[in-house]
């Protein structure tokens, strides 16, 4: 009866593992499948014209395969979106945490929250059918797929993100040095800025960078609002497309399975993987120093 | 000195209200925008009708169901493979390599974008495994890339239980799964129940993975339903159907040239959007119930 009580627990025990362990083997599959049909890729594609060829056209008969112009798709909208993210972000998580009430704080709270639910195909229908026309007044020549809507809706969803990391870590920061810095006659900006900002940085810069892997990882906006021909330019009201909107393009055609068409949505996502994959472990990083600095 | 002090606390304090002010604004004028266009074209018959070539007959019943489906197969496997992989890293797992691995791995797993799970689907569940473009292969694939946001939602639930409960139930007897089965799941179904819901509506959300292993946009059939008149009366063949989801459905319409179809696009959209904040809403209401009722 003991014994039969000990090998039970052992068993859910390795079947818990085994439910934990999981997530270990979807990351290797990721891994595997892109990397196997990447490495097919490039016995036919060697590497310099990957990285030094300015033109991506796999689908044209001389087909040309640089990956230039759909990084500069990418990196432009993200950049975009930084822009309106972190400056938005940043302020909104200083009023929340330096200015406003604890009442006011878990009202909007929940708010942000619900924010961050809504579809990304929806804020893709916001940027082409709402902001692109609405910029068209002020910039007539502006074409109806371009990166600059894209990217002002993908900073617009990213500020809640942001907002709430950046708040979460300058709250962790401790009262005694708030007290400390109003105790020096600092006022509350003051305060914020050279004490609370300070000691909640590496918190504040992980919530920077999780926006910078969301951006970049973000598909459906670009996709509907970004235009889908790459296009190497960093001219924001041009149509460019992105790594992830390559990969819907080329998915919503019917490719054949291991031809090179097929073959190159994997190799963009293995980039895409690896810029994320760099980021995120940074951000990890940051966050676990911030954690431990009090 | 003082005045100036005081002069830019003021100007700091109205510049963060305009930022507050306008972002939120303008989430709310686009929600306002998407509802005002949509809201008048759903009715009975766009809910019930499959899609089409003309705008104003097409409707979301293919999307629906769908979606409906392809969640039921999400919630089956991320709901306990995700319950169970917190209770073990919480309660079980020992301190060394293995469990800093899966840690650091689950925190990144769920930093990875959306639509790399969908290429891992395609090469893998479509391909090596033969699943087929199918409610399977989909339901698999969300629950991959909800299974983070369950794991840590759960693992945060079970670290709020005082470790004076585990002890008063070891000191009674008990065995470690006895622990966990009786008292650990049960005190922290509150924050489960949260993450899980968050994680589904995420999940529903989702667009760019199922484009990538191929759902199809025109899909004017339902699944093979899953009770048969024929013994044993139940059937899988729905599992292996081909389908479309709402994200699906309403990317359709927005990529087309015509308005009219803009608009059916905006209608999906909001029904899409009340389903999500509806169900994040909810995720709240049991976190703050559940809060309340704690005591320890």
């Amino acid at each position: 009866m003991r014994n039969f009580q000990f090998y039970k627990e052992k068993f859910i025990e390795f079947l818990l593992f085994g439910c934990a362990f999981l997530s270990v083997i979807a990351t290797i599959g990721i891994a595997l499948t892109l990397i196997v049909e990447a490495i097919a890729f490039f016995k036919i594609v060697s590497l310099k014209e990957f990285f030094t060829s300015s033109e991506w056209t796999p689908m044209f008969s001389e087909a040309k395969y640089g990956i230039a112009p759909l990084i500069a798709g990418t990196f432009l909208t993200t950049i975009i979106a930084l822009l309106v993210a972190i400056p938005f972000g940043t302020i909104i998580a200083v009023f929340l945490s330096e200015y406003a009430n604890k009442k006011f704080r878990e009202a909007i709270k929940p708010v942000l929250e619900v924010l961050t639910a809504i579809p990304t195909v929806v804020f893709g229908y916001f940027a082409l059918l709402f902001i692109t026309p609405k910029l068209q007044v002020l910039l007539p020549d502006l074409p109806g797929f371009n990166v600059l809507s894209a990217g002002l809706v993908m900073g617009v969803m990213i500020i809640p993100y942001v907002s709430s990391l950046s708040e979460d870590a300058m709250q962790s920061v401790p009262n005694s040095l708030r007290e400390g810095a109003y105790a020096l006659g600092a006022t509350k900006l003051r305060t914020a800025f050279t004490v609370i900002f300070p000691a909640a940085l590496s918190g504040i810069t992980s919530s920077y960078i999780l926006a910078i892997s969301r951006a970049v990882g973000e598909t459906m906006i670009v996709a509907i609002a970004a235009g889908m021909q790459p296009n190497l330019t960093l001219n924001p009201t041009e149509p460019a497309q992105t790594i992830t909107a390559y990969i819907v393009q080329v998915s919503m055609g019917d490719l054949p399975h291991g031809t090179i068409g097929y073959q190159t949505i994997f190799v963009a996502g293995l980039v895409l993987f690896i810029f994320t994959f760099l980021f995120n472990i940074l951000g990890v990083y940051l966050r676990r120093r911030f954690r431990e600095v009090y | 000195m003082w005045l100036k002090a005081k002069i830019y606390n003021f100007l700091f304090l109205t510049l963060s209200i305009a930022g507050f002010t306008i972002s939120i604004l303008t989430l709310f004028a686009l929600i306002a925008d998407l509802v005002v266009t949509g809201a008048p074209r759903i009715d009975f018959s766009f809910l019930t009708s499959f899609p089409s070539r003309n705008a104003d007959q097409a409707g979301i019943l293919s999307a629906s169901v769908g979606t409906l489906c392809v969640m039921l197969v999400t919630a089956l496997v991320a709901v306990p493979v995700g319950i169970a992989a917190g209770v073990y890293l919480e309660e079980y797992a020992p301190k060394n390599w293995l469990t800093t691995l899966i840690e650091i791995n689950i925190s990144n797993l769920a930093g990875v974008p959306s639509i790399v799970f969908g290429l891992m689907a395609l090469g893998l569940f479509v391909y090596k495994l033969s699943l087929g473009q199918s409610i399977l292969t989909a339901g698999l694939t969300l629950s991959l890339l909800i299974l983070p946001i369950v794991i840590v939602t759960t693992r945060e639930a079970i670290r709020a239980i005082p470790t004076g409960i585990r002890h008063a139930v070891y000191a009674l007897g008990a065995t470690k799964w006895q622990l966990v089965r009786d008292h650990i799941i049960p005190y922290s179904k509150g924050g489960i129940s949260t993450g899980v819901i968050i994680g589904l509506s995420r999940a529903i959300g989702e667009t760019a993975p199922l484009i990538t292993i191929g759902a199809l946009t025109f899909i004017a059939f339902l699944p093979n339903s899953p009770i048969t008149s024929h013994f044993p009366f139940i059937s899988f063949q729905w599992l292996h159907d081909p389908f479309t989801v709402l994200p699906i459905q309403m990317f359709n319409w927005v990529s087309r040239p015509q308005p009219e179809f803009h608009q059916n696009a905006a209608a999906a959209g909001v029904i899409l959007m009340s389903i999500t904040m509806i169900m994040n809403l909810g995720a709240i209401i049991v976190r703050l119930r559940f809060r309340k009722k704690v005591t320890w």
